[in-house]
């Protein structure tokens, strides 16, 4: 009996003292919908409802010259949450066409400001308020350059604030296309040495930018019924479908915090409309983005180079081309002359190897303080990545059995997991 | 003689060049160098593209869509900012939900408008129970009680009766709307003028007392409005912003007023 006492004590006291190691309950198994759904309500960790945190506005370029028609894109903003102590500092980049207090930034910058980490937010290098203020060719979407802006952005945002914590370490970490860029801000950082990052956390990254873009173009293109011409009866489809699931006796209000997730439990869309919205989320963030970077360098390629449309323009004929404009299209129409010009002789096929992780692969074989979390169903990983990122990683990355593309990112156990990634001391966790 | 009239031709001549802004002798403006991608090569006269919302006065509505961001930086968001500062969690909801009980009556009326029994008697009873053991509406038990708030408005009203939403409208401090909901707007404000009259909550102060009663309680009500809206103009960043919201904005309203 004592003996039995004791084993349980000595149970609870290993349990305690590993601070309860959240068991992985995450219940979506389509990949699809757990991208569009997300982590259901009691999945959730408990978050504060407000932290410690005020907004940064940065001027990056002083001589910038801002376009009329983007005028309200003057600064940079992030977000700075800051501990009354010495803490590590996380900077946090953005998955594409997320700013810095989009759902899942805010979600993070709470979970780790509760862990006891500064935390600096910033917008995804795609975003048109990063491409006007922040970005040097304007162009986003090369990774090394991508990378220069961001760390020019992180040594600004972090004179703001030197003066006014305490630092013991820095780390960074970013989901989606940011995870990937984290890992080529931290090659930067090894020579620039202004941050000296101690540790690095790629959530759900990109492999290749290439690869994962087309497939999201394709989940658009493919699976909207009779092409994009017929987008209207499409989206008045799934409309009335989304009114219907909102009335009558069952019906499901906008406000609960389950809404899309008992959507999709009463009235399930099929596969290739769920696919069809991710590619349709997708397809307004890149549209967005092309847009931006076509009134930035001049236009000529949705915009007339001798009309630029300023503040009080219409742009919604610009709207509807640019819609049909697929991210690769942008790739071969716009980013591939630009980067060809400056660097006589780039093929097509060396652009595309220079956007993925296998471009730093030596790197990123030996830095041991780099780790990768991520999804076996991630939607935006090519046949064969999910093995590059064991092989390459090896114990440094951690993988799920399921959650999609960022869809388990809120569930207890994942959070738990990033957060404590950081909170191990040195080396592995 | 005549040197009377060229004077005057001149004088004519050179008013019409500073009113037009010497239009005469501007060149004629270069013809546009397409761009890559242009309108004529992907719109299609028979394809509906659901970004097209009714907006004949776009040049308008962008000055008060731009208006109304000046509006939040300068007043409405430090004023709110203020009010979150100042007032705890508490006060806050407390806040809300006496808005939102004030709020019922007009869902009530608007129920009432479209014959909806059911929605009527739960709005009535929202109405009843929070008004009276919710101390005036500071409280909300008839949520928690299972009794779920009706949202519904004129403007609801109107387009359940096939009235259609008429030209796109951007409002000042309220934001996106149309003809037919900015109507309803004003017709629910004449339907609460109407009933204070009835009712006459001030019947024991000075006339200027009511006005300021009423003026205070207006202006707390528009904070306690916008600090619930997590909405921000230009906040995405994206000169796709205003047809967006324009688009989310009708579609919202037609989801609204199918239910």
């Amino acid at each position: 009996m004592a003996k039995r006492l004791f084993a349980a004590a000595a149970i609870t006291a290993l349990l305690l003292s590993t601070g309860f190691a959240e068991e992985y309950t995450y219940p979506i198994n389509d990949p699809y919908k757990a991208t569009v759904v997300g982590t259901p309500a009691a999945n959730k960790p408990e978050l504060p409802q407000k932290i410690r945190r005020t907004r940064l506005e940065l001027t990056i370029f002083e001589d910038r010259k801002i376009p009329d028609a983007l005028w309200y894109n003057n600064r940079l903003f992030c977000s700075f949450a800051w501990q009354k102590e010495q803490a590590p500092l996380i900077f946090m980049i953005a998955g594409t066409g997320a700013n810095y207090q989009s759902a899942k930034m805010q979600m993070m910058e709470k979970a780790y400001f509760q862990a006891g980490f500064h935390v600096i937010s910033i917008s995804s290098p795609t975003c048109p308020k990063f491409i006007v203020t922040a970005s040097e060719s304007s162009l986003p979407g090369h990774l090394e350059d991508d990378a220069r802006d961001l760390y020019r952005v992180m040594k600004t945002a972090w004179q703001q604030v030197k003066d006014d914590i305490e630092v013991s370490n820095f780390y960074l970490t970013g989901y989606s296309l940011g995870g990937t860029q984290a890992a080529f801000v931290s090659k930067l950082d090894e020579t620039e040495q202004v941050f000296d990052f101690k540790k690095v956390l790629m959530i759900n990254p990109a492999v290749s930018l290439y690869n994962s873009v087309a497939i999201l173009d394709d989940m658009l293109e493919d699976n909207v019924p009779g092409g994009l011409n017929n987008i209207d009866s499409w989206m008045q489809d799934v409309l009335s479908k989304l009114a219907r699931a909102t009335q009558g006796k069952d019906r499901i209000k906008f406000q609960d915090p389950d809404f899309l997730y008992k959507v999709y439990q009463h009235y399930p869309p099929s596969r290739k409309t769920t696919a069809a919205l991710i590619g349709f989320v997708f397809r307004i963030s890149s549209s967005n983005m092309i847009i931006t970077s076509d009134i930035m360098n001049g236009g000529g390629y949705i915009v007339p180079e001798n009309r630029i449309p300023t503040r009080n323009d219409s742009f919604t004929e610009y709207a509807k081309v640019t819609f049909r404009i697929a991210f690769l299209d942008y790739f071969r129409e716009l980013f591939l002359p630009y980067f060809k010009a400056r660097q006589p002789g780039l093929t097509e096929q060396a652009l595309i190897d220079m956007e993925s992780l296998q471009h730093i692969e030596p790197y990123l074989q030996k830095a041991e303080k780099i780790g990768v979390v991520t999804n076996a169903d991630d939607l935006i990983l090519a046949s064969g990545e999910l093995d590059y990122i064991r092989t390459l990683f090896g114990t440094r990355a951690k993988i799920y059995p399921n959650g999609g593309h960022c869809g388990n990112m809120d569930d207890r156990a994942f959070v738990q997991y990033i957060t404590d990634y950081f909170k191990a001391e040195g080396g592995e966790s | 003689m005549k040197k009377p009239l060229v004077v005057y031709a001149f004088t004519v001549m050179l008013a019409c060049a500073v009113l037009t802004g010497c239009a005469g002798v501007a060149p004629v403006p270069d013809p546009i160098i397409a761009p890559m991608h242009t309108a004529d090569e992907v719109v299609k006269e028979d394809v509906t593209y659901p970004i097209d919302v009714y907006d004949p006065w776009e040049g308008f509505n962008r000055r008060m869509y731009r208006f109304n961001f000046y509006f939040d930086k300068y007043v409405f968001l430090p004023v709110v900012g203020g009010y979150e500062t100042i007032t705890p969690n508490v006060v806050q909801t407390g806040i809300s939900n006496f808005f939102a009980n004030i709020g019922d009556v007009f869902n009530l009326t608007n129920c009432l408008f479209q014959l909806k029994g059911k929605p009527a008697l739960n709005t009535t009873g929202r109405l009843v129970i929070n008004t009276t053991i919710g101390i005036g509406g500071l409280f909300d038990w008839a949520t928690p009680m299972g009794i779920d708030r009706e949202d519904e408005d004129f403007g609801q009203t109107l387009g359940h009766y096939g009235v259609g939403s008429g030209p796109y409208l951007v409002l000042p401090l309220v934001g996106p709307s149309n003809v037919r909901d900015g109507s309803g707007l004003a017709i629910d404000y004449a339907t609460r003028l109407l009933i204070m009259a009835a009712i006459d909550p001030y019947e024991n102060c000075s006339g200027k007392d009511a006005r300021t009663i009423e003026a205070i309680l207006l202006t707390l009500e528009a904070i306690d409005k916008r600090h619930n809206v997590a909405f921000r103009y230009y906040e995405t960043g994206s000169p796709f912003e205003y047809a967006l919201v324009r688009f989310l904005y009708s579609e919202l309203r037609k989801i609204q007023i199918a239910q």
